[in-house]
């Protein structure tokens, strides 16, 4: 039999294939060669097929007739063979085959060989490749020669036992002894292998962690090794680009924080080395970013001092501007990590990060959007907003409906005045229009109806913008509704924050039918219009009309549809001494506090109305208790209101026969959310807003405040009103701690005047952290049935750098709301 | 540097190179490759060489007419796995002298030969590259000897 082809040859062959055919022609052809071949026990050109076998497994042909093969060049005593044999298993043989054991034998014996290539082979092929049961068996051998002085296999055994650690986390004892003398090494490839190791055992176990710590005194070891690889001279060895050993640094760097973590000592410790290393590195190339990088997460995650921290963040800041995008990338992702912890640091590189948003790199312009928006307060709320809405008018289509959800989160936080607020939701529904979620139309609809004073405005904008284009969906769907509710405003041209446009009835009502007919309405648009051109009919003169338009939908196809123009049908026959009374305008509507998923607040429309007034303003006309029964008329996906309402006025029997007609239909509030804080985005808005705990100020009527600070402790309350009981404040406290060190022990305890009864849940945690990077919260139920003004006096106690703190004060500027 | 694989494709997403560092099945191994080689073909030009594709960090880089692509763990640093790229092809450019694409094609076992003296377990091994090269030098002289010596 001729002498099988060579590797080089059978590579040139197969590349001149013109066809996928012809290729897999050759292949074919070339392994039935081989198999013979293997066949025969050949050993002269075992190795030759091999390797072939490798090359056609890469072009993707099967190639485990090759497996056992490999076992034999293993077993080999011809190094040529060895290299060829643990390559083949490396790519063949992974622990998923039968074989795979079988190599366990030849690689104990050539870990015990004499030549340390060949010892570094079977290293190598365990540490890449080795089975929990193959592991088992060899650790000893591992361990042996961690032990060697032989640093060429004392760096591969220190892999390898990385691998038998992750393999078998049992072992990971056996290899302490052996790992203590690594750090004495000179050699560079010992020492990275070795932190690698230590590395690995400090992050699976937190007693090996503690041992290092307080027993063998690393960090200051590692603390002396880094240091002297800054400051010794040029090493050509380790040098890149004027760095040494930019891998090896890393490395120290990423155990120094493992080990610097919740540890003041150790941070401490290495507190100089970290800010050496971070003003001294050279930050003109990659590399040297490389480990800025890794200081900087260092730092934050260590508890270092504040000083190292700003430092940190400022480096950060200048990778923002510089030229290479990986460079900002990694700027903007840690920013986005530290944005909550030390919040005030990244705001002053807000202009930079807002720059990022023009970024021509998607992942780039993503991570500076989540940015900004978690940058986005009270102060900045106009300049940003600015920048945002031009984002989103210019960004991919992939950021529309996030961008659209931060802008809606943002303004309803953080709204200077009303009118930007309609304005800013304006820009957003024609602009970004389709992209926005499905619950922003509910949310977007009850503020709306709850900024009274803007309702002329509102809706004489949102009707022009339904003019130009009615295609996308949500803003057509709030248009319709805000239309149908305020409709009259409209036509008599009240609007007096700008100038009132002259439009007729007839026109209003062109529209809204223009809606119900178009192609580019969707089923719930449609719903939309067909409930505001029967709202209209209690605010138009033009009732006829309305009374065709809704008789011609009760034959619809439309079932939702059909159903609803029924209905409306009815109120205009039998029943039409109750349209104005169900048509009327709707009453402002609470925000529920709902930490969860959107709830759906049941009312129920047959008991009498006990519900209490609020300290809401007062409702524009008289709702009646039969607004309850809003719920279904209007049903379907229409806002469901918590209706608040006044002890009845009306004669009985109206309400009586409405409820019967009524009965029949579910009063369990259908499908339709309530309206409430939208809590559903996507997890990293979350993230980055989510800085203050989510127990919010839901009410939009009374503002936080501060009531105690001093010593750097801040104690802010938050309010909100017990529902079903409105003479019962809840407060929430966040207590913050603007000093460097924790304070512990901490105790809020508060005492009220004897009309007040006065009720302390359990506090969050007893530990304000140092530099405002957590808060302690407690939720104190104040019941003020008197109606009397709210005064409190509190004590606090705590522990502070070691010596007991204890202050009285009186809280006396409660907001008015809050207690009336 | 924990590395769960390293790809060598080319611009037509031919595979050159494919080390795995943890077990996957063949068939994940495939799928795995084509993801890659789908997502880092249709980067645009001047977008940054980082990725995410499922819980792992994906750093490329482009050499002459090589891809060569990574998995990270996503807490890795990204900047120093460009480095470790980087490292790669220096020292397969010190041993072939001007490496191109042809000479991985050709030569493939010794660009996985050099590969397995450089990263160890998804892990560097070895930092400088004087000694790395030194180590290779003298495994390939091993191969002229007909039988290895066995005497210590």
């Amino acid at each position: 039999m001729p002498a099988p082809i060579r590797l080089r040859e059978l590579i040139r062959t197969i590349r001149t294939a013109r066809t996928q055919a012809e290729e897999r022609e050759m292949i074919q052809k070339e392994c039935a060669a081989i198999r013979s071949s293997f066949r025969e026990e050949d050993n002269t050109y075992r190795c030759r097929n091999v390797a072939k076998l490798l090359y056609m497994h890469m072009l993707g042909y099967p190639a485990h007739f090759g497996q056992l093969e490999c076992l034999k060049l293993i077993a080999s005593q011809k190094f040529t063979d060895k290299r060829i044999g643990y390559l083949g298993a490396m790519l063949l043989l992974d622990e998923r085959q039968d074989v795979h054991l079988l190599m366990t034998n030849c690689i104990k014996n050539d870990l015990n060989h004499s030549t340390q290539y060949v010892q570094g082979l079977a290293l190598c092929t365990l540490g890449c490749m080795g089975s929990s049961e193959m592991c088992r068996d060899l650790a000893g051998e591992v361990e042996k020669l961690l032990k060697t002085s032989n640093s060429y296999l004392r760096k591969k055994a220190a892999l390898c036992a990385v691998h038998v650690i992750r393999k078998v986390p049992e072992l990971m004892e056996m290899f302490l002894p052996a790992t203590k003398n690594l750090l004495s090494e000179k050699n560079h490839g010992v020492l990275h292998t070795s932190v690698v190791l230590l590395t690995e055992m400090c992050e699976r176990s937190p007693d090996m962690l503690l041992h290092f710590r307080k027993v063998w005194l690393l960090v200051p070891q590692l603390v002396r090794i880094l240091k002297n690889l800054i400051m010794s001279g040029y090493s050509p060895e380790h040098d890149v680009s004027g760095i040494s050993d930019p891998f090896l640094q890393v490395r120290i760097l990423r155990l120094l924080r493992i080990l610097g973590r919740s540890d003041d000592d150790s941070s401490e410790a290495m507190n100089d080395i970290l800010a050496q290393v971070a003003t001294n590195t050279e930050t003109s190339k990659n590399v040297g970013n490389a480990i800025l990088y890794e200081t900087v997460l260092t730092i934050m995650d260590i508890k270092s001092e504040s000083g190292l921290r700003v430092l940190a963040i400022n480096i950060l800041g200048r990778f923002l501007l510089n030229n290479d995008k990986n460079i900002r990338y990694v700027a903007l992702t840690s920013l986005l990590k530290t944005v909550q912890t030390d919040h005030n640091a990244v705001q002053r590189h807000r202009s930079t990060i807002v720059d990022c948003l023009k970024d021509l790199d998607v992942s780039i312009k993503r991570r500076a959007m989540e940015l900004s928006f978690a940058l986005v307060n009270g102060n900045n709320i106009r300049g940003m907003m600015k920048e945002l809405l031009y984002f989103l008018d210019s960004c991919d289509p992939e950021f529309k409906a996030d961008c659209a959800s931060g802008v809606f989160l943002a303004a309803e936080k953080y709204a200077p005045s009303k009118r930007w607020h309609i304005d800013t939701i304006m820009r957003v529904l024609t602009t970004a229009g389709s992209y926005v979620r499905d619950d922003s139309v509910p949310n977007l609809i009850q503020l709306i109806t709850n900024s009274v004073e803007m309702h002329a405005y509102t809706v004489q904008r949102l009707y022009k913008a339904l003019l130009d284009d009615i295609s996308q969906q949500p803003l057509v769907q709030v248009s319709s509704w805000c239309i149908g509710e305020y409709g009259d405003l409209l036509v008599s041209g009240q609007c007096e924050e700008e100038e009132p446009i002259q439009v007729t009835e007839d026109e209003v009502l062109d529209v809204l039918e223009g809606l119900l007919v178009s192609n580019l309405s969707t089923p719930v648009t449609r719903g939309y219009s067909l409930t505001a051109i029967m709202k209209l009919s209690t605010r138009f003169s033009s009732v006829n009309r309305i009374k065709k338009v809704v008789s011609i939908y009760g034959s619809s196809i439309d079932v939702e549809l059909q159903q609803r123009a029924v209905e409306y049908n009815a109120l205009f026959k039998k029943y039409d001494h109750m349209r104005s009374a169900l048509l009327e305008r709707m009453p402002i509507m609470e925000k529920t506090a709902s930490n969860g998923p959107t709830e759906i607040v049941q009312t129920n429309g047959e008991t009498e109305p006990s519900v209490p007034d609020t300290k809401l303003p007062p409702l524009i006309t008289q709702p009646a208790n039969q607004a309850n029964d809003l719920l279904d008329l209007l049903g379907g996906n229409d806002v469901v209101p918590v209706i608040q309402t006044t002890l009845p006025t009306k004669p009985a029997s109206a309400g009586g026969e409405l409820l019967d007609l009524l009965g029949d239909l579910s009063l369990s509030g259908g499908p339709a959310p309530a309206p409430s804080v939208p809590i559903s985005q996507p997890p990293f808005l979350l993230d980055g807003l989510s800085s203050q705990p989510l127990f919010n100020d839901i009410s939009a009527a009374i503002p936080p405040m501060t009531a105690y600070n001093k010593n750097g402790l801040k104690i802010e309350f938050t309010f909100e009103r017990a529902n079903p009981n409105p003479n019962i404040a809840v407060i929430t406290i966040h207590a913050t701690n603007t000093t460097e060190a924790d304070m512990t022990e901490f105790v809020f305890q508060a005492a009220v005047p004897k009309t007040f009864q006065l009720q302390l849940l359990s506090p969050s945690s007893n530990i304000v952290p140092a530099l405002n990077q957590g808060s302690v919260t407690q939720v104190i139920r104040v019941l003020n049935p008197q109606k009397q003004q709210l005064r409190m006096r509190v004590k606090l106690t705590y522990t502070h750098k070691g010596s007991p703190v204890q202050d009285l004060a009186e809280v006396n500027n409660f907001p008015p709301q809050s207690w009336q | 540097m924990t590395m769960h694989f390293l790809l060598l494709f080319s611009r037509q997403g031919k595979l050159r190179l494919q080390k795995w560092f943890t077990p996957v099945p063949e068939r994940e191994k495939k799928k795995i490759v084509r993801d890659m080689t789908t997502m880092v073909l249709g980067r645009k030009p001047r977008s940054c060489n980082f990725l995410h594709w499922k819980d792992l960090k994906i750093v490329y880089k482009k050499y002459a007419s090589l891809y060569f692509c990574c998995g990270l763990d996503a807490e890795e640093n990204e900047l120093l796995a460009l480095e470790v790229l980087h490292r790669y092809v220096e020292l397969l450019d010190k041993y072939f002298g001007n490496v191109c694409e042809l000479d991985i094609i050709f030569n493939f076992e010794k660009a996985y030969f050099i590969l397995d003296e450089f990263l160890l377990g998804g892990e560097v091994q070895e930092t400088s590259k004087q000694v790395l090269s030194r180590s290779i030098e003298a495994s390939d002289m091993l191969q002229e000897v007909s039988v290895i010596p066995r005497s210590r």
